[in-house]
């Protein structure tokens, strides 16, 4: 019974090996710097008569000053409010009289401006996105809608369960690293900050020596370097120096932070500081939490918690890889009584990872959703226009979609033991609770029963 | 992520992906190849050569809207476990086959319908097409993988609507607006509902709506038809026809007098309203005003809710118009706003209601209305971007009545004319077709 089911899916599922890798064997875009030092980057995809562009500035959430914590999405946002000859009103209407749209924000390593808009609209398009790079107004304003807008997004973040327990994760384990609060800033750094501030991180980093421009759709190399060099021909280069914030310190022992809410769900972050994007065990890293829990329903975490003891409705675990090392973290939620079982079952699951490291089927399986599910990152303009411009801003290089299946396919049961024994810290972890504490009653976590837990 | 029901996006986000594609494609009888199979099933096939992928999507015209009294959110449980395996695949097979093909796989359940879909590399197709037509009439739960699913449901309803105020508000919105229509009650399920579902509830509802002819299979991207057709005879094509599913016929007696529901929680923190009035559906005419009317009230950063309670007065901190234009029978136009801090409820009721007395003062003039079709008709050739929107907008169109709909879309909008908003108005927004839904945070002093 078993041997003929794995036969059929043998029969099926490997018939073609490792999937569409083929697709790539072309150039996937073009790319050049202008004299200004912008660098350009364009997949010309004629099918559809739009545009998609993306300019990315490294301007991120990172670079925010410790006492201005929110400036760099500040920033990013109130571009679009206004400039100097042209208010919000004005640029709202006249971009989506044309059915186009543009937004920008703070990541938290860049800024990003994006725009959408049907092919013979990308004159119109241009010519508000050159003034709101090069002549915003950041008028006060401006700001203090801005700023008002943000404490709000702030605000309502304290309703949602998973914002509360993320946000109070994130604060523990970054201390006093920018990663520690989300891009909106915080209270404090958003009433201290004025708009010279504001002004300054504009002048300080809205180069475009330090910034990259993506294109995708009916545009071709040749005709968006002019476009674009037409544009934003005056738009200055000066030398930028980015603050480099310090690592925060690892987590040296197991703690734990409750957050009481009246609601019915404990909601869960397990976790610690994981890695850069550009460490170079980020591919094994991969492989490894895919099988663990960053591989949807057939992860070891879903299988376990949700599909055999019906715990849960979903379960992740997820590095998050920027230019700093970020965070490792399982989330989970699941009614308040069952917190325990949960808690008890993630620490399960991860101490037979270190052990028995995995099979040799669940590594083939990884590598081959990994590859074989790349051509389904750029299979619409504007998926390509985000992963080309994450390429860029993590110096992944434009062979990257040929590359990433080698680097992937070059993964060993071994190397996978060995990177989650190296990054993966049972012993030394941060837990952080929300839910309604009285019927949650944490307490099957051995290492902790000694600590006293934070109470929020 | 997986086996989402969608009615969460269509009501409370309805200005996210869905609508982004669902009203406007450029789809002309032309390009859809359309076939019936012997037992029933319908075909539609979209070549679209833009990236060597495809989708392939399995629609049942089944939704929470055929569930019996006492079981709601027996379709979307069923959706669940679609995944639970057959004699062939068996459990947990489904997902782990489509992805180690390098495959993405989820599924969705709405009022009106149930769809299943695998998004992949175009070279394996075959593989989606086996397993769900395998999955179509073969599917072996037993009474313990119920239960378990059943739980994971429950959690699903803690997650995303008891711990989620806003969401709870809609649900008790919808509870009161319909007196009749099963459209009151959750795709979800309620949990006293979901506490006293049965196997073998589910083992009749699967017998008496997976069935081919119930269904309508769409493939949509790098597609060979004459290569697929003969690939589909033989999976699907295999599938026993069964006896048609009973067809429920349902009216909702109109609204003789204003609802209100008021809702307090203790961990919300913005109060939120929305006024919500029964209008009709597409094909009804009065279908395309009031997708632009819902543009004009808060599409984008121009529309006149945006840009005087955001905006000009920040009396909000987000502004909503949502109506579904695709609907089995006729559903609700939400109008809503969540206040920034500070701003009490009653304020935001008092200016969604003078929002509406506007439109009759100060009628949209031809800029707001040119404005609305033109991101109308953008949308429509953005929503191209995606062969996986294409297919889920024939699947939606197919399954509510016929993929042909989709070509009267465009024309219907582009005739609109100031006449027709204002008599949408007069018809459908009186006080009495009215339903207020008023979000209290507990903490809240009134």
């Amino acid at each position: 019974m078993m041997t003929k089911v794995l036969l059929m899916l043998l029969s099926l599922a490997l018939a073609p090996s490792l999937a569409s890798t083929s697709a790539f064997s072309g150039e996937i875009a073009r790319k050049t710097t202008l004299p200004n030092g912008l660098t350009l980057i364009v997949a010309e995809r004629p099918q559809l008569p739009t545009v998609h562009l993306q300019v990315t500035i490294r301007a991120g959430a990172a670079a925010d000053p410790t006492e201005r914590r929110g400036v760099a999405n500040l920033t990013a946002e109130t571009l679009l409010q206004g400039t100097t000859t042209q208010e919000a009103q004005t640029i709202n209407r006249r971009i989506e009289a044309v059915g186009g749209s543009i937004n920008s924000g703070a990541d938290r390593d860049f800024a990003t401006i994006g725009l959408s808009v049907l092919k013979k609209d990308l004159g119109l398009g241009l010519e508000i996105l050159a003034d709101v790079l090069m002549h915003p107004l950041f008028s006060e304003q401006e700001l203090a809608r801005k700023v008002a807008e943000m404490k709000a997004r702030l605000h309502r973040m304290e309703e949602e369960p998973r914002q509360v327990v993320q946000l109070a994760f994130a604060e523990k384990l970054f201390g006093s690293h920018p990663y520690a609060h989300p891009v909106e800033g915080t209270l404090k750094g958003l009433e201290a900050i004025r708009r010279s501030d504001v002004q300054g991180f504009y002048e300080a980093f809205y180069r475009p020596n330090n910034a990259a421009i993506t294109i995708v759709g009916q545009v071709s190399l040749e005709e968006a370097v002019s476009r674009v060099s037409k544009a934003l021909e005056n738009w200055k280069p000066v030398p930028v120096r980015r603050p480099s914030p310090t690592t925060p310190p690892a987590v040296r022992a197991p703690q734990v932070v409750k957050i009481d809410r009246p609601i019915s769900q404990a909601n869960l972050i397990w976790g610690h500081l994981g890695i850069a994007r550009s460490n170079p065990d980020y591919y094994a890293l991969q492989v490894m939490n895919y099988i663990l829990g960053g591989g949807g329903f057939v992860s070891r975490l879903m299988d376990q918690i949700r599909d055999n003891l019906g715990l849960t409705y979903g379960i992740y675990s997820h590095f998050n890889a920027l230019e700093y090392p970020g965070s490792f973290v399982i989330s989970v939620e699941t009614q308040n009584q069952n917190t325990n079982r949960a808690v008890s079952e993630i620490r399960k699951e991860i101490r037979r990872y270190l052990e028995k490291g995995v099979t040799e089927t669940e590594l083939a399986e990884a590598k081959a959703y990994l590859t074989g599910s790349f051509p389904l990152r750029m299979d619409t303009n504007a998926k390509t226009v985000r992963l080309l411009s994450a390429m860029e801003i993590y110096g992944l290089g434009l062979d990257y979609p040929e590359k990433y299946p080698q680097w992937i396919n070059g993964v060993t049961a071994e190397e996978v033991l060995r990177v989650a024994r190296k990054y993966l810290h049972p012993e030394q972890f941060l837990l952080v609770v929300a839910g309604d504490q009285k019927e949650i009653a944490l307490q099957d976590v051995p290492e902790i029963r000694d600590q006293k837990p934070e109470v929020r | 992520m997986n086996r989402f029901i969608f009615i969460g996006l269509l009501l409370f986000l309805g200005f996210l992906l869905l609508d982004l594609g669902s009203r406007s494609l450029a789809l002309d009888s032309r390009s859809v190849f359309e076939t019936t199979l012997a037992n029933g099933l319908k075909v539609l096939l979209l070549e679209n050569r833009k990236a060597p992928v495809v989708s392939v999507q399995v629609w049942y015209n089944v939704g929470s809207r055929e569930e019996p009294l006492g079981k709601s959110g027996l379709t979307h449980l069923g959706e669940h476990l679609m995944f639970r395996g057959t004699a062939r695949y068996g459990p947990k097979m489904f997902s782990r086959v489509i992805q180690k093909n390098g495959g993405q796989d989820n599924a969705f359940t709405s009022r009106d319908y149930t769809a299943y879909y695998s998004n992949l590399a175009a070279d394996r197709i075959a593989i989606p097409l086996e397993l769900e037509a395998d999955r179509m009439t073969n599917l072996l739960v037993d009474e313990q993988k119920f239960r378990t699913e059943l739980q994971v449901v429950q959690e699903e309803r803690r997650l995303r609507i008891k711990d989620d105020p806003v969401a709870s508000l809609y649900e008790e919105i919808n509870a009161v607006a319909f007196k009749s229509h099963p459209y009151q009650r959750p795709v979800i399920g309620w949990m006293e509902d979901l506490e006293t579902l049965a196997h073998r509830d589910f083992q009749e509802f699967y017998k008496t709506y997976y069935r081919p002819g119930n269904a309508v299979l769409v493939v949509a991207g790098d597609l060979q038809r004459e290569t697929l057709l003969p690939l589909i005879e033989k999976t699907f094509g295999r599938v026993a026809a069964g006896s048609p599913p009973p067809r429920i016929q349902v009216k909702e007696p109109p609204q003789e007098a204003q609802k209100r529901v008021v809702l307090q929680r203790p961990e919300a923190r913005l109060p939120y309203v929305a006024l919500a009035f029964h209008v009709p559906a597409f094909p009804h005419p009065d279908a395309f005003p009031l997708e632009v009317m819902s543009h004009i009230l808060a599409g984008g950063k121009s529309s006149r809710m945006y840009r005087k309670m955001v905006y000009e007065e920040q009396l909000a901190l987000e502004v909503d118009a949502d109506f579904p234009f695709n609907s089995k029978d006729p559903h609700l136009f939400y109008l809503a706003a969540q206040a920034m801090p500070g701003k009490t409820p009653e304020a935001i009721e008092r200016r969604l209601q003078e929002e509406l007395l506007e439109w009759e003062r100060r009628p949209p003039d031809p800029e707001e209305i040119e404005r609305a079709k033109n991101r109308i008709e953008a949308g429509f050739i953005f929503s191209q971007d995606s062969i996986f929107s294409q297919a889920m907008i024939l699947g939606k169109y197919q399954t509510l009545g016929d993929w042909r709909g989709i070509e009267q879309f465009l024309p219907g909008i582009r005739t609109v004319t100031q006449d027709d908003l204002l008599r949408v108005y007069r018809t459908y927004f009186k006080s009495g077709n009215r339903t207020i839904g008023v979000l209290i945070p507990a903490g809240l002093s009134r």
